[in-house]
This record gives structure tokens, C-alpha cells and sequence, in this order.
């Protein structure tokens, strides 16, 4: 910099130097500073008599968690997690547990938020005046109240409030909820499941293809496209059948008490129940078949076999942030078919395309570019907030890290591998949206 | 509300209809349609056609009314809110001292009172006291009287603060005829009387001093979300133009923070605030948890402020920059005096939104172990007296959240509106 | 492909500061001079800061009645809390002069690691890896408890056997979470255990149902089943998981500190031996045995070798009365629990507490 040629220009003038200037000192004051934090994170952590260090991820964790999204497992006769961990495995294990918790908890957040958040966003264009103004009410309703709060209230005031798994809430003989959880169907796991979900994907697969050709025949050639169409709803309904068939769905049976080997203070809870029930306050004392008929609700015990099972905190924050999230997105998709100008509809309609095909060819795509952006830092955000699941009980990587880092005294270790975790989460959901944001952008030739 | 057709309910637009221009002489002498359709009318035209419509609304208001119905039955007849007035003080405060709890009153006191001479200021052409205004007024003081609080103080000055606001409302709008300026001095005067509150709710210079740890509900929930949100904005807007900076080196030194920042939960990032970063200070260099609350909000705030800041920046056309240079304006000047005025009021809506979060986000210091409004909650909820009256307690602070927050986005409303006349 | 860049770059500069953090340690210690270093550690002693503030700061659990409550009104009661204020007494010469501080049990550790509180008194189990790895000390037990388990009366729980299928309650970060699946595993069953992060959300839990035992240590137990909304629904198993011997904590490499904190909490156990309580401090201080003398200051010079003045022994039962007194006031015969003093009695009558000689 002592070499510029002109001479005239004092240093202190020159635009050059102090762009270099600039430079230097931001190098040098963020080394600075970092150097000292590391150097005072030295000290602190010798003094503490602390390490640095990923090896203490070997050792043994010997603290339990949570199952929360639990499929019943045949042979052990129990609803286990489907990342099995058991308190003698390693902290890296466990935090593996809880990064599999987070992600379940991601996916069917961003899956359930999506279809609600796009529901609720279109209502808003209703011309019911009950629906458009419910959902305006639920989005500032939602968007006004803290996320935290919210999950408190779902889990302490809603879910906490079921029953007790005696009096349990049944819905058609498929869905259960008490304090225990909530029991729902699934599939069995058999080799005609994995089959039937590869028929299904391979499925999918077909239908999107099927769509694109007639979609293009139509655009391009100006056909009708009857023969794709009929193949489109012979594949969706084969697609159906395996769903509901090939699965092997598994409901959720209940155990009930058996009267035959009642014991003294079973027969009194019994007596007990029945007495509040049904008002009977005698019981025949030989208990046979008949009170099985006659009392059904007193032998309900709210434990199942078979299904799925949800834990309270699972289901708390998915609602909870399902509803939250939604909230936004509804705006956002509100935001994004307003933006689409009212032309595109005109010029639609001049070429005499139905409204239907207007919506979905001409409009929606367009509004997608405007919806997509937005809708990244949604989904980002939907992801970093499944951490607020450690305040309810739910457990993910950020409750299991802080237990984590507090039975093995490595706060600085534990605190970087879930922040890299976080971040490298969050580049993924925003790399694949980006791409997907590309695939809709407008091709300009 | 809005002509486009939905998703579900797909009807021509009723302007498109080709009829209309090919036949438009037919009825030039028509007076134009009554636009105040009767109530009869409206009702079937929004609720009742066609006829899906009309089940919708049948199923759905059934829907509505059905939980009304439930909710106002709880509220009137199963909830025990006397949780409520009997927190009132440790909502509103915490522990906060009680022989110094009057300086929170004058704090208040004097809010009301620039709010007054603002809303004069601001509505100085137009009535006052017009009929939507003392509806309002009528709503909250008659709120106030049925509420189940007690007379001395709350009642009495909560009365005394409403007509404060009017008074003080009246002589802005006298005064601000007067003196046209009184305007930027009200700016000024708010700007300045910040310092008077956190002299008055810390105390010292001549006052007790409470320390932080007393602090507590709603007052450390406004402190920390005004004083976080007054500092991530210059912070956002410094990493947004470093972002955009020419200069590599503070280019990346901007999106790393911003995406490392960006990429981590909030509640790690006050964990870490609350928790790790006196290992890294030198030992016997303990901030307070207040301002190390305030700190981690800040961090985590002004990263997303600058990438909407820098939304902002990237949709000032790049003439603006060249007619600046054009007229010999420095890097610095057309930044601060041309770019940023522009960028700064187009990104309104979302930095506002930004605040609504960060309010928000206030929450989860609760989790750290700061008793900020919810934290507060939770508090009472744990004492034996009041367990399980969840519902109450969270939908009383849910609404004291929301009353926040809608007032945020409706004055971010009003400010749009103001500045869009500018074009 | 700037989102990969920022990706590349942010690894990288936490791979940087994680690798940064490791080797300058032998580097530090090289280039300070590892007498300079040593000697800063040993001449910032915690004690001067406190000495030097003018308050102690001490971590808390705060929501265990008898231990650590805090009121409506943000007043701190307990034995634990006698047990700051008996710090802060022989220290500062003030029992008030203390700053009381709120902490889970998952970040106490890092709080006192961190130099965010002075000490710990918040039923904190020795155990040897906390003495260890994470870096503590341990100052000598103020109470021998057992871990207990907590049911309703009328869920048919008679056993930890019983748990099978059933839930269990338990903080995070606490010993008693270990125990618990130690000892369930032990006796063959599989319950499911559902971890706060806090103790009152966990405890708000089992009120609500969520669960249908909660774990803990006995007499937090007994303090915290008067906090739920019907108390006499509830019993103890008669069971004992563990040993919690329970007690104040400062953090590692700091003995001027930590002896401070040990002899004063060995002082409340032997004025109890020599009888010597808040009332009888003053005579006795004038008293003919020289072990008494030499105790309270008298003669001798003990407190000097701690960094405190001699007498401040005086300064701690004045302030707090002995052991005896602080057990009876918050957890005995005087307070709600009525809780025996079972292993929390002086080894002359059979119980555990043992204080080495004054002199």
C-alpha cells in the first residue's frame, strides 16, 4: 500500500488503504478476541480440573430416556423405541437416541405443518365468511402467544388432563388415550410390510411419471390425455388397496382383566368400579363370563398390545408446534397466491382454461416461487424449535445433550457437538429446499 | 375480502365475466349496486351460497358455538381464578420489593404520559376522542371494575393511568398545534426516558438498589425484550452491510456469524449465555444473568435482523448507489444518508416481526432459570396453593402475550401505512 | 452454493476452536510459566473474592422445603441454606451476607465450574466420579440420606418389582436418575422413566399422573410430597436405591477455599459434641476447656491457618446455632416433617457424623 502511484492522495484518504486497513483490523480484533476467550476457557477449565475431549462419548451413560415414539415389539412383548438404547450403552449412543427423537420429531412436524399451514392459508381466500374469518382468528390467535407457552399449555393443560388409563378415551376401536399415551394402528413388521412399502413407493414413482406425461401431452400436444388418466386412478387405487391391505396394519388390543384369576384386592377395585359405573352396589360373588358381558368398562385396564404407541410429550409438542408453525405458513401461502397478480387470472380465462386448471397450472406454480423462500426459514425454524421439547419432558438432543454434558461434566464438548449437529441439520433442510426452489424457479431460456 | 377464488370454491371472478364487455351499453343509466348489502342479504351471500356453503357454515359455526360454549362454561363456572388477583403483584413484578414498588408506578406513569402527548402529537387533525376511542376507553375502565383486583392501589391507578392518558392526550394534541416540533421532542423524550426507568427499577443514586435477581413477571419481560431490541437493530443492520460488504474478509466474518448463529436453537444459545460463558471471562468477571439474557437475545436477534435488513438493501436498485458516488457522496454517507433510509423502511413489516419474536423469545429464559413472566407462571403454578390450575394461569399470560404482541403488529401496521404514502 | 461455502467454513472454525482449545494447554502452562500460572491460581483464592465482595453466592436448590425454600416473599429457608449462611458468617461475619442463587440440578455444576456461585449447598451426592471428572469438592456431609420412591397409595405399587410397564418420575442430572436404572435393572423390570430438566415440572408430572412413582432422595421426598395437591395420598416404599450422602460442594484446585467451607460444616458438628449452641456461644467462649477455648477462638490460633479470624466459630453458632439446632429447625422436632434423625446423629450416639479434631 506505500506503493501507490499517486502520490498526491494522502493514506488517509485513499480508498485502497482503508479497505485494507479495514480488513486487518477485522482479522485482528476477532482473533483477539477469540484467542482470549480460549485462553480464559483454559484457565477456567485447568483450574476446574476439566478436559477437552470426545472420548468420554465411550463411556457408559447409565441413565434411562424416554420412549416416545414406541411400536409394540412381538417378541420382547413390549412397545420399545425404534432406536433401541438401554441405559449400559455409551453417551454417544444415547445422544444418538436423542438425535433420532429430534429428527422423528422434525419430519412429522414439517410433513403435518405443511398440510395444516397450506389448509388453513387457503380458507383465508374462502368466500364462506365463517371459515375466512375463523382462520384469521386462529393465526393471530397463534402467531401472538409464545411458542414455550403454548407447549405448556398442551402438555400441562391438555394432554396431562387425559384420563387415567382405566376410564381411557377410545376413538372407533382404532385410537386410545390416556395418561399412558396414545395407541394408535401400524403396521406389523413382516417381510409382505417391507414389500408392500416398496410396491408403494415404486408406486408413487409411477404416478408422478404418469402425471408429468399427461400433463405434457395436454400442454404440448393439445390431447386429452384419456388413457394416462385412466392408468393415473388404476395405479391410485391399486396404491390403495396395498395401503390399506398389504400393510398389515396392527390395532391396538387391550389387555384386559382377567376374572378368573382375581385376587382379593383386584375383585374389591372391581366391586369398586362397578359400584361407580353402574350403580350396582351388589356383585354376584362367583365372577364368570357374565360380568365380563355385563361390566366391560371395569375390566378396561388402558394397557394395549400390538399398534403404535405416543408418548404424552411426543404428541404435546408435535401439536404444539404443528399449530404454531402452522400459523405462519398459512400466512405465507396467503402472502404468496395475493402476489400472483390478478392478470395471470384474466389471461388464464381468455384462453379459456377451466378456473380448476387455472389454480393448479397457472397460479400455484407461481405463487410456489414467492411461497418456497419463506417457507426454508419455516421449516428451519420448525426444526431448531423441537429443542423447546426439552422443556416438556420430550426426549431429544437438546434434553438428552443436557443431561449428557451434566452426568459427565463435559459442558463445552456436549454444547459443540449439538450445535454442529443443529447447524448441519439446518444446512440440509436448506440445501434440499433450495433445490426444490430451483426446480420451480422460471426456466429462462 | 379478497376476488380470488380458492382452492376449494373455484367461481369465475365476476369482472371476467365476457357477457359483460360485449354487451357493456345495455344499462349505462343504472345507478350504481347499493354497496351495504342488507343483513339478510350478506348472510346469504357469505354463509348460505351455494349450497355446500351452506353446510359448511352449519358444520363449522356448529363447530364455533360448541366451543364456545364450553370455554365460557369453564371460564364462568369451573375455573378458580383467584389465582390471578392473588399473583397479581408477582405476575407484574415478581419479587420485586414492595416498599419500592411505587417506582414502578411512576415508570408507568410517565409511559402513559408520553404515550398521551404521542397520540395528541400524532393526532393532532383529526378528533380526538372519537366514538371507537371512547369505546375503548369504556372497555378498559369498565374491565378494570369487574375484574376481582384489589381497589388499593391496582384499581385506583389503573383508573388514574387511563385518565392520565387522556389528559396527557388532550394537552399533546393542544400543544402539538402550537409547537411543531413537539414531535421530535417526544422521540427524544422517549429515547431519554429509558434511563429514568432503569434508574427507577434498579435503584441507586439516592434510591434503593434492587438487584436484578428481584426482578421479576412482566417488568423483566419488557425490560429485556426493549433493551435486547434496542440493541440488535444497529448490530443487525452492521452485519446485513457486512454482509454486503466488498470487503472479503468482513463478508465472511458477517455469514459466518449470521449462519452459525442462525443454524443453532435459541435455547442453546441462552444455555451457553447463562451457563458457559464465564468459563470463557476471566475469573471474578461475572456479568449479571440480566444482561447476560440480554446478550444471548441479542446475538441470536440481530442474525436474523440482518438477513431481513439485507432484504431490504438488495432491493435498492444499484442506481441509487451510483447517482450517490455520482455526486460525490464517501462509501460511508451513501450508505447511512441514500441505502439504508430506503432499505431500513422497506423491511418494516419483517424487522417488526423480528421484535414480535424476540418478545416472544423472552420465554425461554424461563428454562435458564430467570423468572421473566412465564417463568413467574410456573413459579406460582409449583406453589401448593395453586397446583394444576394450568389453564388459568397460562391463558391469563397467554393473553397478557398476545395483547403485547397484536399491539407490536398493529402499530408495525400503522407505521407501514404512514410511510407508504412517501411513494 | 454460498450456503455450502458458510457450511464448509463454520465446521471448519469449530474444528479450528475445538482443536484450539486442547493443545495450548502444556502451551499456557509453558509459556505463563508454570510458576507464574500456579501462583495466580493459588493467590486468587475464592475466599478473597469473597472476602472482597462482601457476599457469598450460593447455589441453591430453592424449592425443597427444609432444605432450600424460597417463600412468596423471597426469603430463603433451610438447611441448606443454614449452611451458607454459617459460610458466610464465619467469613464475612454477616449470616445475611449471601446471595442466594436458584439452580437445576444440570447446570449447578457448570454454574460452579464456571465461577457463577461461590459454593454449591443443594443436595449434591458425593459420589467419585463428581469428585473426579467433573472437577468438584467435596465438603464434608451434612446429610446422610437414601434414595427413596414415592407412590400413590392406591396404585397397588408395593415394590420397585412392581414397576413393570409402569412410569417413573425423575429429575435429570442427579444421581438418583443413575440409581434408578440400576436398580431396575437389578430387580428385572422395565419401566419407563420420563427425565425433567427441572424439579418442578417433574413434580408437577407425578401429581397430574403422568407417571406412577417419582424418585428422589428420601427427605426431599417427604419435603416436596407436602407441596402436592393431596399430600396423604401418597407413600414411601420401603425401600432404600442408594446411599446419598449429601453435602456442600466447591469447585476443585481451590483448598484455602475449600477448607473453609469443610471446617466450618465439621464446626457445626462439633459444637454440637461440645454442647455448644446459639445460646450458651458466649459463655462458653469463656469457657475453662481449652478445647472449647480453643474452638471458639479463645486461645490458639486456628482460624488464622484458614484465612479467618479466630473466633469465627462464634460468628457461625450465633448465627446458626450447631448442627443439632439447624437439623431440628428446619427438618426436626421444630419444623413440619418431624423427621428422625436417624444416621444424621453424632457418632457418640451412634450415628455418622464425626467431626475430626480442633486443634
Amino acid at each position: 500500500m506505500t506503493q501507490s502511484p499517486e502520490h498526491q492522495v494522502p493514506l488517509w484518504r485513499d480508498d485502497r488503504f482503508w479497505k485494507i486497513a479495514l480488513q486487518v483490523l477485522a482479522v485482528v480484533v476477532v482473533v483477539a478476541i477469540a484467542s482470549l476467550l480460549i485462553y480464559n476457557l483454559n484457565i477456567n477449565m485447568q483450574r476446574a480440573g476439566l478436559e477437552f475431549g470426545f472420548e468420554f462419548l465411550d463411556n457408559q451413560a447409565s441413565f434411562d430416556i424416554l420412549d416416545s415414539v414406541a411400536p409394540y415389539n412381538v417378541p420382547e412383548e413390549t412397545y420399545s423405541s425404534i432406536f433401541p438404547y438401554s441405559p449400559t450403552d455409551s453417551y454417544g449412543r444415547v445422544l444418538q437416541a436423542g438425535l433420532v427423537n429430534s429428527l422423528i420429531m422434525m419430519v412429522c412436524g414439517i410433513v403435518f405443518t405443511t398440510i395444516v399451514g397450506i389448509i388453513v392459508g387457503v380458507l383465508q381466500f374462502s368466500n364462506n365468511w365463517l371459515l375466512q374469518k375463523g382462520s384469521q382468528l386462529y393465526i393471530e390467535i397463534i402467531r401472538n402467544t409464545p411458542l414455550l407457552l403454548q407447549l405448556f399449555f398442551w402438555y400441562s393443560a391438555v394432554f396431562s388432563q387425559l384420563p387415567r388409563p382405566g376410564d381411557r378415551l377410545e376413538l372407533v376401536g382404532a385410537l386410545y388415550a390416556s395418561k399412558r399415551g396414545i395407541f394408535m394402528p401400524w403396521p406389523a413388521t413382516s417381510p409382505l410390510m417391507w414389500v408392500s412399502l416398496a410396491a408403494l413407493i415404486v408406486g408413487t414413482i409411477g404416478l408422478i411419471v404418469l402425471w408429468k406425461w399427461r400433463v405434457y401431452l395436454m400442454v404440448e400436444q393439445g390431447r386429452p390425455g384419456k388413457a394416462q388418466l385412466y392408468g393415473l386412478i388404476g395405479v391410485a387405487i391399486a396404491m390403495i388397496v396395498i395401503f390399506c391391505v398389504g400393510l398389515g396394519w396392527a390395532f391396538p388390543q387391550e389387555l384386559t382383566l382377567d376374572p378368573s384369576q382375581f385376587e382379593a384386592r383386584d375383585l374389591e377395585n372391581f366391586t369398586a368400579c362397578v359400584a361407580e359405573t353402574y350403580q350396582v352396589s351388589s356383585l354376584a360373588p362367583p365372577l364368570g363370563d357374565e360380568a365380563i358381558a355385563t361390566y366391560p368398562k371395569c375390566l378396561q385396564t388402558g394397557n394395549f398390545e400390538y399398534g403404535l404407541r405416543l408418548s404424552l410429550e411426543f404428541s404435546a409438542l408435535l401439536v404444539g408446534l404443528v399449530l404454531y408453525t402452522a400459523a405462519f405458513i398459512a400466512e405465507i401461502v396467503r402472502a404468496g397466491i395475493q402476489s400472483v397478480v390478478k392478470g395471470q387470472w384474466e389471461a388464464s380465462s381468455a384462453l379459456g382454461i377451466h378456473p380448476n386448471l387455472t389454480m393448479r397450472l397457472v397460479v400455484f406454480p407461481q405463487a410456489l416461487r414467492v411461497i418456497i423462500p419463506p417457507l426454508n426459514s419455516q421449516y428451519q425454524n420448525l426444526a431448531k424449535n423441537s429443542s423447546l421439547g426439552a422443556a416438556i419432558a420430550y426426549a431429544e438432543l437438546y434434553n438428552v445433550a443436557n443431561t449428557t454434558y451434566n452426568q459427565s461434566g463435559r459442558p463445552i464438548d456436549v454444547m459443540l457437538i449439538i450445535s454442529v449437529t443443529y447447524l448441519a441439520i439446518n444446512m440440509v433442510i436448506s440445501l434440499s429446499m433450495n433445490a426444490f426452489n430451483r426446480a420451480v424457479q422460471i426456466k429462462e431460456r | 375480502m379478497n376476488p380470488h377464488p380458492s382452492f376449494f370454491f373455484v367461481v369465475y371472478p365476476t369482472d371476467l365475466n365476457p357477457n359483460m364487455t360485449a354487451h357493456t351499453p345495455t344499462s349505462p343509466a343504472l345507478p350504481p349496486p347499493d354497496v351495504r348489502p342488507t343483513p339478510a342479504n350478506w348472510v346469504k351471500q357469505n354463509l348460505l351460497t351455494p349450497w355446500y356453503n351452506a353446510a359448511i357454515t352449519v358444520i363449522v359455526g356448529g363447530g364455533f358455538l360448541w366451543l364456545a360454549y364450553g370455554f365460557l362454561l369453564w371460564v364462568f363456572t369451573q375455573a378458580q381464578w383467584q389465582v390471578i388477583p392473588a399473583n397479581l403483584a408477582i405476575f407484574t413484578a415478581g419479587r420485586y420489593p414492595d416498599e419500592s414498588y411505587w417506582r414502578l408506578w411512576v415508570a408507568v406513569g410517565i409511559i402513559v404520559t408520553l404515550a398521551g402527548i404521542s397520540w395528541g402529537v400524532v393526532a393532532r387533525n383529526v378528533t380526538l376522542f372519537s366514538r371507537n376511542v371512547l369505546i375503548g376507553l369504556g372497555v378498559a375502565a369498565v374491565i378494570c371494575f369487574i375484574l376481582p383486583i384489589p381497589v388499593v392501589p391496582w384499581r385506583s391507578l389503573v383508573v388514574f393511568m387511563l385518565v392520565l392518558l387522556a389528559a396527557t392526550a388532550w394537552i399533546g394534541q393542544q400543544l402539538g398545534k402550537k409547537v411543531p416540533k413537539l414531535g421530535q421532542y417526544t422521540t427524544f423524550a422517549w429515547l431519554g426516558s429509558f434511563f429514568v426507568y432503569l434508574w427507577l427499577i434498579s435503584g441507586n443514586l439516592g434510591l434503593e438498589p434492587v438487584k436484578t435477581n428481584e426482578w421479576g413477571g412482566v417488568v423483566l419481560t419488557v425490560f429485556m425484550a426493549v433493551v435486547s431490541i434496542a440493541i440488535c437493530f444497529p448490530f443487525g443492520v452492521t452485519l446485513a452491510l457486512g454482509r454486503q460488504s466488498d470487503l472479503p474478509v468482513v463478508r465472511l466474518f458477517s455469514v459466518l456469524y449470521i449462519e452459525i448463529v442462525r443454524g443453532i436453537p435459541l435455547i442453546a444459545i441462552l444455555f451457553m449465555g447463562q451457563v458457559i460463558i464465564p468459563l470463557f471471562l476471566p475469573e471474578g468477571m461475572r456479568p449479571d444473568r440480566v444482561l447476560r439474557a440480554i446478550v444471548g437475545l441479542t446475538l441470536f436477534s440481530s442474525a436474523y435482523l440482518a438477513e431481513n435488513v439485507r432484504g431490504g438493501l438488495q432491493s435498492i436498485p444499484k442506481g441509487q448507489e451510483e447517482a450517490a458516488k455520482a455526486l460525490g457522496l464517501n462509501s460511508p454517507l451513501t450508505v447511512s444518508l441514500i441505502v439504508l433510509p430506503q432499505a431500513v423502511k422497506a423491511v418494516i413489516p419483517a424487522v417488526v416481526g423480528q421484535f414480535i419474536s424476540l418478545f416472544q423469545d423472552t420465554t425461554l429464559l424461563s428454562i435458564v432459570g430467570l423468572e421473566e413472566l412465564l417463568g413467574m407462571s410456573r413459579s406460582i403454578l409449583a406453589n401448593p396453593s395453586f397446583i394444576g390450575r394450568y389453564s388459568e394461569v397460562y391463558l391469563f399470560v397467554g393473553l397478557l402475550y398476545w395483547i403485547f404482541c397484536y399491539a407490536m403488529s398493529l402499530g408495525s401496521r400503522y407505521v407501514e401505512k404512514k410511510l407508504n404514502t412517501g411513494h | 452454493m454460498r450456503k455450502w461455502n458458510s457450511l464448509f467454513l463454520s465446521l471448519l472454525l469449530m474444528g479450528s476452536l475445538a482443536a484450539c482449545a486442547t493443545p495450548p494447554e502444556p502451551a499456557a502452562d509453558g509459556e505463563e510459566g508454570g510458576a507464574e500460572g500456579t501462583e495466580s491460581v493459588a493467590s486468587s483464592s475464592r475466599l478473597d473474592t469473597v472476602k472482597e465482595r462482601g457476599t457469598l453466592i450460593c447455589g441453591v436448590d430453592g424449592g425443597i422445603p427444609g432444605f432450600s425454600f424460597v417463600d412468596e416473599a423471597g426469603d430463603y429457608s433451610g438447611l441448606d441454606v443454614d449452611i451458607c449462611k454459617a459460610v458466610a458468617a464465619a467469613v464475612l461475619g454477616d449470616p445475611e451476607a449471601v446471595e442466594y442463587r436458584r439452580l437445576d440440578s444440570t447446570e449447578r455444576f457448570t454454574a460452579l465450574a464456571g465461577g457463577e456461585v461461590d459454593m454449591l449447598s443443594r443436595n449434591t451426592t458425593w459420589t467419585i466420579s463428581r469428585d473426579t471428572s467433573v472437577g468438584l469438592e467435596f465438603a464434608p456431609t451434612t446429610f446422610y440420606d437414601g434414595q427413596g420412591m414415592m407412590v400413590r397409595a392406591d396404585s397397588g405399587i408395593e415394590s420397585l418389582e412392581d414397576f413393570d410397564g409402569r412410569s417413573v418420575c425423575v429429575e435429570a442430572g442427579t444421581t438418583t436418575e443413575l440409581n434408578l436404572t440400576d436398580k431396575m435393572r437389578k430387580a428385572g423390570v422395565d419401566p419407563e422413566v420420563k427425565t425433567f430438566q427441572q424439579a418442578d415440572p417433574a413434580y408437577a408430572a407425578y401429581d397430574d399422573e403422568l407417571c406412577d412413582g417419582f424418585t428422589s432422595d428420601k427427605s426431599q421426598l417427604i419435603a416436596r410430597r407436602t407441596t402436592l395437591s393431596n399430600p396423604e395420598d401418597h407413600v414411601l416404599l420401603d425401600v432404600t436405591m442408594s446411599k446419598e450422602p449429601l453435602g456442600p460442594v466447591t469447585i476443585n484446585n481451590d483448598s484455602t477455599w475449600f477448607d473453609v467451607v469443610k471446617w466450618v460444616t465439621f464446626g457445626l458438628i462439633e459444637a454440637e459434641e461440645f454442647g455448644i449452641t446459639s445460646e450458651n456461644v458466649e459463655e462458653m467462649a469463656n469457657s475453662e476447656d481449652p478445647n472449647i477455648s480453643r474452638f471458639l477462638g479463645g486461645e490458639g490460633d486456628l482460624g488464622e491457618g484458614i484465612g479467618l479470624d479466630n473466633d469465627f466459630m462464634v460468628n457461625v453458632i450465633s448465627a446458626v446455632g450447631n448442627y443439632g439446632e439447624v437439623y431440628e429447625r428446619n427438618l426436626g422436632s421444630e419444623s413440619q416433617f418431624n423427621l428422625e434423625r436417624g444416621l444424621n446423629t453424632l457418632w457418640t450416639e451412634g450415628g455418622l457424623l464425626y467431626a475430626p479434631p480442633f486443634r
